[in-house]
């Protein structure tokens, strides 16, 4: 490989924050102001690579693409190795798009300490773009983990009221998960003597051992994901966040962990992963059923939606271990659209926010009348994120439950109860913020989208509604790398002789009247 | 030709709701009108062509959703079942998006209301030409939408919104009934394709699959699961409710969505999917006994309503009953005539209604009105066509379509094809009942209205009046016109009369349309009704023999155990006749309760209270659910928000620790100002502490671990 895309996309960031550190000097408004158009800057180059590199994807392949290779830490055998395929590809394509989108939402946002601001940003899209680069466990778990520092940051130092107790949360959570997973990382380096993650879905693990390691992936993916009842971090988290960490908390960090068990989970664990589908199972149908309920109960916008996006990433869980290829592209277009409708639907808070200071929904109402753009964008994502078709939300919400149906009935449809209470907390939370008797003076004086606003939320609109129409363009990148991902799978299960969970349901075609001939 | 006329309202509603600011309200009337009223040609073209010529096709446009071995595309089929909901649509839309121009024409957003219009009748459209079950659901989902923003268009009102968001979840009740059927469909039949669905469905009769654990005849779970969906969009008893709420929206949206066209989606979904439908019997039989209900139980409701809306909105209801239970017989052509004729009737008696609410300075209380049928002659005539459609009185069009309906049923020879019949005609008597009553309390009798409104009765403009005319022609000839097309014998021969009385009076007609002020109006009545009249002449020289078989071919399939129609026209003569005794007396009890002896309606209340409570709360349907559904799901969402997330999982978890940490550590407090970095800090420590040590002292942590762990 002459050309280091990847690298390049993952480093860019950082030699942005190195020009900002080297030529802004001083607080003031000048200095502010360059901080955030080097940034943006920045941010959009890599966008550009990103689109360079979708270009040049090879959609039929299901092997790792730009890969690159070289040593690191020699003496382990641990290497620089990185590389995507279609599973990997498109999140990363996800986070050099909204990286540009969170900066210039936080052009006015951001008040105090902008430079600073703006240099955890970089340093977040260097190390997002690196986890879904790497393909070396140890290079994969140093980004991972290396999220979280520019993450709390942003929560700790630019968030609301209550930013401590949040980013505490939000630590404890993800410090359990990532000690359990270190440790288990080592285990299976220990067991296998390589971290090279191509080499390790090809080593296999005794399976006594591969329960063990995969609660302790589990333990952290479950929490980044996050599924219930690990899940409380994420809404105080996102409430205290500003908009923009809000975005990319919602947009690109929650698909971490569904990207770990696509990753990791799966094809290392396989009997493992195969002996806890119902566990999995369960804990997202839980997760659909009580945080939809829970999202219907609040006051508060933001509460809202990060409640919502539990529910979805239920979805998420339950399509990528149903192991059918319906539920597992599902699942992984279902991680992209959520990313964009829960990423544009935080900036429509932000928006009301930024002219309000308030998420309480009873501070809102009636603002239809004066600010007919604003409602009409919210009402397509609105709509997206109760899964209309022809909105991104739909095609991934569909293809996950028809995978889970093929699998497991019961639970296909008790999780699909969420299509009812989706429609019902995210109707609530439109019809009281922008319908509804003119009451609130102050709401009603709001200005609609400016320019700037409008230039954040329509490409994310477009895209949405692109998705939802034409997904096959970007199912037909995902679909070789998870066609290859499953039939492993079931080849390895085949090979320790355990049926997979699909196979005992999917002989329910009985014909009784052969069967009395 | 199909292009046109599923995709220029698509392209009226971008226009008109992206651009609306810049060509102003005018140019989104012209523009939405004007496709409308081309999309309507187009499908009266393509009426003629499939049923006439055997042009039936399928047109690929684009793929949707692949995704392993599950594929879907964007297409359009085009076959009689689709044409015919095509004409109805469009026709009717047309007629309401003219309507609109002038009831909406006080209103601040005409554009945007257009553009609804526009886009809902799109999503129809998708709906009633896919090719699979999957865009069926998008149109679903689509007219869903659609009739989400039209009935809360006023959305100041706490009371519209409150109707819509209700219309929308109580439909996602469906919906989710729907999408199950579906999984189920791709489960068993391997495709939501309907060819390959069609082509598999009778080797697949004899098939049981495990549903939620249980051992269950395949396809008998597939079509109540599919019905489940069709319950819920078209207002069927136990997901109704929605449905009278609705009314809220502006007039024109009820006689399109709520009346016309939206609440057929059901019927056309059965009649669509009868090819499996014929091997569920059980399945039909549920059909049948939901319809029969519906049918009595809206009716009894009708009885006793007072907002003249809500009296049509239950009648709506109570007709949509009728439908599904002669699908349930599988009577499907039956049922798409009634669905065919009615979407003329209602929309006529909706927008009729329209006019009178826009007399009357928007009153809706028939209490309050009376007296005013000379100041409003043409919507009195208008109204009268309609009920007479709707009671089902010669030669008005629900005539041919209830009477055969309820042969059908009788024709059945089940139990509940006869229960079904009997429910439809006590139904039969109250509709005629309460029609007359709602024409007599709201046009005869002393005027009610205060003398300010009474004072600015006029009669509506004629850019309101005009599509009234249009529909009035489907309401009187539709049914005998249509009526050996739809559901007529291929060993039958009295069909020539009917139409020669047609021909007859369609001329009269153009004639008389000429004379409107309305220029669009005039054009569209001209010409669908000159293309009807073609239509006629075709099917003289190329069909002498019409007959449902010769017009549906294979887009509906009936087994031929099954053929109920075909049985209706040898039924007894009293079967026959009853309908139209009932309706007859119903009329006249409506007279003597409402016109010559008003004490009785008060009467009759004070000895059935009881009965007449139930009847007037709707049967309690709406408590019930609020008690049931709503107020549960608030408890839970509290319960485990309250207690799960912050007293259970929070409280023992980071909570818990923290409190521990803080008797470990009383700094806690100083700490927290710089502690996020340090914490940040310990993080980078750790990781990088760590594997400094894992590289030095290689050798051995690997043998501890390998000792540890290794099993």
């Amino acid at each position: 490989m002459e050309f280091p895309l990847l690298s390049i996309m993952t480093f860019l960031p950082l030699a942005g924050v190195l020009i900002i550190l080297a030529t802004v000097r001083g607080s003031g408004e000048v200095a502010d102001r360059n901080a955030k158009y080097v940034s943006l800057y920045t941010s959009l180059f890599t966008f550009a690579f990103g689109l360079y590199m979708f270009a040049n994807f090879d959609g039929n392949s299901a092997e790792f693409q730009f890969v690159e290779t070289s040593s690191w830490l020699k003496p382990f055998g641990i290497n620089y190795h990185m590389g995507v395929d279609g599973i990997s590809m498109f999140f990363v394509l996800l986070s050099v798009f909204l990286t540009p989108i969170c900066i210039i939402s936080a052009w006015d946002a951001i008040k105090k300490r902008v430079k600073e601001f703006m240099i955890a940003f970089l340093i977040l899209e260097s190390f997002m773009v690196g986890t879904f680069c790497a393909l070396d466990a140890i290079l994969f778990y140093v980004f991972f983990e290396g999220v979280l520092i520019p993450m709390f940051l942003i929560i700790g130092v630019w968030g609301g009221a209550r930013r401590v107790y949040s980013s505490y949360k939000f630590f404890l959570y993800t410090l359990l998960g990532s000690v359990l997973m270190l440790i288990g990382l080592l285990v299976l380096y220990a067991q296998t003597g390589t971290t090279d993650i191509p080499e390790l879905m090809n080593t296999p693990v005794s399976s006594s051992l591969q329960y063990w390691l995969w609660l302790a992936f589990f333990a952290s993916f479950a929490v980044k994901m996050p599924m219930w009842p690990v899940h409380t971090w994420l809404p105080d988290a996102h409430v205290e966040a500003p908009t923009a960490g809000s975005v990319i908390l919602a947009g690109v960090l929650l698909k971490m962990g569904g990207y770990g068990f696509l990753r990791f989970s799966i094809p290392m664990f396989p009997e493992a992963s195969a002996y806890f589908v119902d566990l999995v199972f369960w804990l997202s149908v839980i997760a659909i059923i009580y945080t939809s309920l829970v999202a219907l109960v609040q006051e508060d916008m933001k509460k809202l939606i990060a409640y919502s996006s539990v529910a979805h990433m239920g979805f998420v869980t339950l399509g990528i271990f149903t192991m059918t290829s319906q539920g597992v592209e599902g699942s992984i277009f279902q991680m992209l659209s959520h990313g964009l409708i829960s990423g544009a639907l935080f900036l429509c808070v932000g928006v009301v926010y930024d002219r309000l200071h308030t998420r309480e929904l009873s501070r809102y109402g009636g603002i239809v009348s004066n600010m007919p753009k604003y409602a009409t964008i919210f009402m397509i994502l609105m709509l997206g994120s109760v899964g209309l078709p022809g909105t991104s939300g739909f095609v991934g919400e569909f293809l996950i439950l028809l995978g889970t149906f093929q699998v497991d009935t019961l639970v296909a449809a008790l999780s699909a109860t969420g299509v009812i209470l989706g429609a019902a907390y995210m109707l609530m939370l439109y019809k009281r913020v922008v319908f509804g008797p003119r009451e609130n003076r102050d709401a009603l004086a709001m200005p609609d989208l400016n320019k700037r606003e409008l230039s954040l939320l329509i490409p994310l609109v477009a895209l949405v509604l692109w998705l939802g129409v034409f997904p096959s363009d970007v199912m037909n990148k995902i679909s070789p790398s998870v066609d290859k991902l499953i039939a492993e799978y079931n080849e390895k299960l085949e090979k320790a002789g355990i049926e997979p969970k699909q196979a005992n349901e999917l002989t329910f075609l009985v014909d009784k009247k052969d069967l009395e001939d | 030709m199909e292009l046109l006329a599923v995709f220029l309202p698509l392209l009226a509603f971008i226009i008109a709701g992206l651009f609306g600011k810049q060509i102003g309200d005018k140019g989104c009337q012209f523009i939405t009108c004007a496709s409308l009223i081309i999309a309507a040609l187009c499908s009266v073209l393509l009426f003629v062509d499939v049923t006439m010529h055997g042009g039936g096709r399928i047109t690929v446009l684009a793929p949707w959703v692949i995704s392993g071995d599950f594929t879907v595309n964007w297409a359009l089929r085009i076959d009689q079942l689709a044409v015919v909901m095509m004409c109805v649509i469009n026709i009717v839309s047309a007629c309401v998006h003219v309507y609109s121009v002038g009831y909406m024409s006080h209103d601040e957003c005409k554009g945007r209301f257009m553009a609804y219009l526009s886009l809902f009748t799109f999503a129809m459209l998708m709906l009633v030409t896919s090719d699979n079950l999957l865009q069926l659901f998008f149109g679903w989902e689509g007219v869903g939408v659609a009739s989400y923003l039209l009935i809360g268009f006023w959305n100041h009102k706490n009371s519209a919104n409150k109707a819509a968001q209700k219309a929308f979840v109580v439909n996602r009740v469906g919906d989710f009934g729907l999408l199950l059927g579906i999984f189920g469909i791709f489960a068993v039949f391997g495709s939501v394709q309907y060819d390959e669905i069609f082509a598999q469905a009778p080797d697949l009769a004899q098939t049981y699959f495990n549903l939620f654990g249980y051992e269950v005849h395949a396809l008998t779970a597939i079509c109540l699961l599919l019905f489940v969906g069709a319950v819920g969009k078209s207002a069927q008893l136990g997901l109704h409710t929605w449905l009278p709420d609705a009314m809220e929206g502006p007039t024109p949206v009820s006689a399109l969505i709520h009346a016309a066209t939206m609440v057929t989606a059901g019927v056309f979904l059965v009649s669509r999917m009868s090819p499996v439908f014929e091997y569920a019997p059980d399945a039909l039989m549920v059909v049948t006994l939901f319809g029969a209900c519906t049918a009595f139980v809206a009716a009894t409701i009708g009885l006793t309503q007072f907002d003249i809306k809500r009296v049509i909105a239950y009648s709506t209801m109570s007709q949509l009953g009728y439908m599904f239970f002669a699908l349930g017989v599988s009577a499907y052509g039956a049922a798409m005539f009634h669905l065919m004729t009615h979407a003329f009737f209602k929309a006529l008696l909706f927008l009729g209604a329209g006019s009178v609410i826009h007399a009357m300075s928007d009153e809706q209380d028939m209490r309050k009105m009376g007296g005013i049928w000379k100041k409003i002659p043409f919507t009195y005539t208008m109204m009268w066509i309609g009920s007479l459609a709707l009671a089902g009185i010669p030669p008005f069009a629900g005539y041919y379509s209830k009477d055969i309906v309820l042969e059908s049923a009788w024709a059945d020879h089940t139990w509940f094809g006869e229960f079904a019949y009997w429910m439809g005609i006590a139904a039969a008597f109250m509709t005629a009942f309460y029609t007359w009553r709602l024409l007599i309390m709201t046009f005869h009798g002393k005027p009610r209205a205060s003398e300010k409104v009474m004072s600015h009765i006029h009669e509506s403009p004629a850019v309101m009046l005009g599509p009234l005319v249009v529909l009035a022609c489907g309401a009187i000839f539709a049914g005998s016109f249509f009526y050996q097309g739809f559901v007529g014998s291929a060993h039958h021969g009295e069909h020539g009369e009917a139409h020669e009385v047609v021909a007859h009076d369609t001329d009269a007609n153009v004639h008389h349309e000429q004379h409107g002020d309305d220029k669009h109006d005039t054009e569209l009545a001209t010409h669908t009704e000159n293309s009807d009249h073609h239509v006629d002449e075709d099917a003289h020289s190329t069909h002498p023999e019409l007959s449902k078989e010769v017009f549906w071919k294979d887009a509906i399939k009936v087994l031929p155990e099954n053929d109920t129609v075909e049985a209706a026209h040898s039924v007894p003569m009293w079967v026959k006749k009853m309908p139209l005794i009932v309706g007859l007396i119903g009329i006249f009890m409506a007279y003597i309760s409402y016109l010559f002896v008003p004490a009785i309606p008060e009467f009759t209340k004070r000895i059935f209270k009881p009965i007449h409570a139930l009847f007037f709360n709707k049967w309690f349907f709406d408590e019930l659910y609020d008690l049931l559904f709503v107020k549960t799901s608030i408890l839970f969402g509290k319960i485990f928000w309250k207690g799960g997330d912050q007293g259970i999982i929070d409280r023992f978890g980071p909570d818990g620790l923290a409190a521990l940490s803080k008797g470990i550590g009383v700094k806690f407090g100083r700490f927290q100002s710089g502690f996020v970095y340090n914490y940040a800090f310990v993080m980078v420590i750790a990781v990088i502490a760590i594997i400094s040590w894992f590289y030095y002292k290689n050798e051995q942590a690997l043998g501890l671990i390998n000792s540890g762990f290794g099993m």
